[in-house]
């Protein structure tokens, strides 16, 4: 490959427009954002982070992003479990449906779950004659946040069973181990750094979520206003920094997550 | 146990995916074919979907140059430190966390009008910002780390033997890519390309607030199903979602594809 770099001149000019592209495409807009929120200092920051709503909006956000990938955990942990280790009828197509919610475009998740679940549907009668409502409070919300996120515990968890060492397992039986032993102490620890992993990864990008989330929440203030929406109609009612406080906060967040994830897979494969 | 797990991944399964691919499917048809080619044949359908069409095509286009061009300096120049490497890749992965909305704020923020980039812009006669140049740089910013991420595990799994013993060979630059690396990442870059097609057909939130959502001017086929939601004309945000959504199985089909092949090499 060095030869592909040898040719000094081209080579050169190659290389800065590759870099200055990346710097100015991710770079600079995250510094941007970081000095928009404080281009006012530090009190107008406060001010627009402590108001109420923006506050209410943001733990709401967490909350609920919390209970997906909670829920994402347990269904996801087995789903990947069986599609990996069971044969059964139509496994590869259940496989591959898995990825559906990463290739349907979010609005398009958001009304669907309008459709099945909002006033009018089977479900959405149901609920509202048992006495509580779906669409536009929060049960909705963890709804669009599950379907969305649904394929990271999932795609987190297969790789590692498909690379687990049977012999392992047999071994443990061989020593006299019970099924559910066995699980415990030989299978499920192999499979944690993939379920952890996936979850982190779920849960910023239900902290993240905003298309799916904005045609079903109601978007009613300290209720069912998510983070992401709040900056939406910061923007939309011209506060640009009001909204770059809120999202400074979101993104240092989501950088952390992913900085943790990071770490986890380096630590995973050795590096 | 066994066939309880079975019974139940099933159940979730059909719950959470097949049943709302049904309900778009019937949705849009429950009127009969009418209201459904009526909302598809509005003006305002046509260049919504027009538009997308323009801005998948130039994202991918452009993320898949990039994209490939910095997995590989990622990957083997020699003219970057391993320290320096690593803060790349690390820096690569941002758009991930970052919230579509905030990725379209950050665009408005830095070249919206009455900023100075964007003045500056607006004096030779380019708009960004409510216009196509941005809806473009937030697709890009959101699809950024697609590619990459496709093609270094392969790139480093292949190591670096034979496009040395290549170059010792004599051969130029160009020539050990198309002969010797490309082969090998083909099929990487490909399942990169229906990933970014996917994202950047279904990108809302970012292209949302850049775009202002001007009907007829900067609208796409997802705000546009926002637009007929918030409008309560769904059946014809049920047209346009079945477009989409026909769409999205497809890529998924391609994509079950382009991993079998992956694999295979």
């Amino acid at each position: 490959m060095n030869a592909l770099f040898r040719g000094k001149g081209w080579s050169f000019g190659f290389r800065t427009a590759i870099m200055l592209y990346f710097f100015c495409l991710i770079v600079l807009p995250i510094i941007g954002i970081y000095t928009q929120s404080l281009s006012l200092g530090w009190q107008p920051f406060w001010e627009s982070v402590s108001d109420s709503i923006a506050w209410k909006a943001v733990l709401l956000t967490v909350k609920l992003a919390a209970i997906a990938t909670l829920i994402n955990i347990v269904i996801g942990t087995m789903i990947g479990w069986v599609l990996i280790r069971y044969q059964f009828p139509g496994r590869r197509l259940l496989n591959s449906l898995i990825d559906l919610p990463f290739a349907l475009p979010t609005a398009v998740g958001g009304l669907l779950i309008l459709l099945l679940l909002g006033p009018g549907s089977l479900v959405g009668g149901l609920a509202d004659r048992a006495g509580f409502q779906i669409v536009f409070h929060e049960p909705a919300i963890v709804v669009a946040m599950v379907f969305v996120t649904f394929p990271f515990v999932i795609r987190g968890l297969q790789p590692l069973l498909e690379e687990m060492d049977q012999s392992e397992e047999e071994a443990s039986y061989t020593l006299g181990a019970s099924k559910f032993r066995t699980f415990v102490s030989v299978i499920f620890p192999t499979m944690l750094p993939g379920i952890l992993s996936g979850a982190m990864l779920a849960f910023s990008r239900g902290l993240a979520e905003f298309g799916a989330v904005v045609l079903i929440a109601g978007n009613i203030p300290g209720k069912t206003l998510v983070a992401s929406v709040f900056i939406f109609g910061e923007i939309e009612s011209n506060n640009p920094q009001g909204a770059a406080a809120v999202s400074v906060i979101l993104l240092t967040l989501s950088f952390l997550i992913l900085w943790t994830v990071n770490k986890l897979q380096g630590r995973r494969s050795g590096h | 146990m066994r066939r309880l797990l079975i019974s139940l991944t099933y159940v979730v399964i059909t719950l959470l995916l097949i049943v709302p691919l049904f309900k778009i499917l019937t949705g849009a048809w429950a009127d009969g074919p009418g209201p459904f080619i009526d909302a598809l044949k509005r003006p305002q359908s046509l260049h919504a979907l027009m538009m997308t069409g323009i801005i998948v095509v130039v994202v991918t286009v452009v993320n898949t140059l990039f994209g490939v061009m910095l997995a590989l300096y990622l990957v083997r120049a020699p003219w970057l430190g391993p320290k320096v490497k690593r803060l790349l890749n690390s820096l690569v992965d941002l758009p991930f966390a970052v919230s579509p909305v905030i990725g379209g704020l950050m665009i408005v923020l830095l070249l919206g009008p009455g900023t100075v980039m964007g003045a500056l812009f607006e004096g030779i006669g380019v708009k960004i910002v409510y216009a196509m140049p941005g809806m473009i740089l937030a697709t890009l910013f959101v699809t950024f780390p697609i590619m990459v991420r496709e093609v270094m595990p392969v790139l480093q799994e292949i190591g670096a033997q034979q496009e040395e013993a290549a170059s010792t060979l004599g051969a130029y630059s160009w020539y050990t890519f198309w002969k010797v690396t490309w082969p090998s990442i083909r099929w990487g870059v490909i399942y990169g390309v229906v990933l970014t097609v996917a994202r950047s057909l279904g990108e809302f939130g970012a292209v949302l607030v850049v775009s202002g959502n001007i009907m007829n001017k900067t609208q796409t086929a997802t705000t546009l199903v926002y637009q007929d939601v918030e409008n309560f004309n769904v059946v014809a945000a049920n047209g346009i979602a079945l477009v989409l959504a026909v769409f999205s199985v497809g890529l998924l089909l391609l994509m079950e594809w382009a991993k079998k092949r992956k694999e295979v090499h």
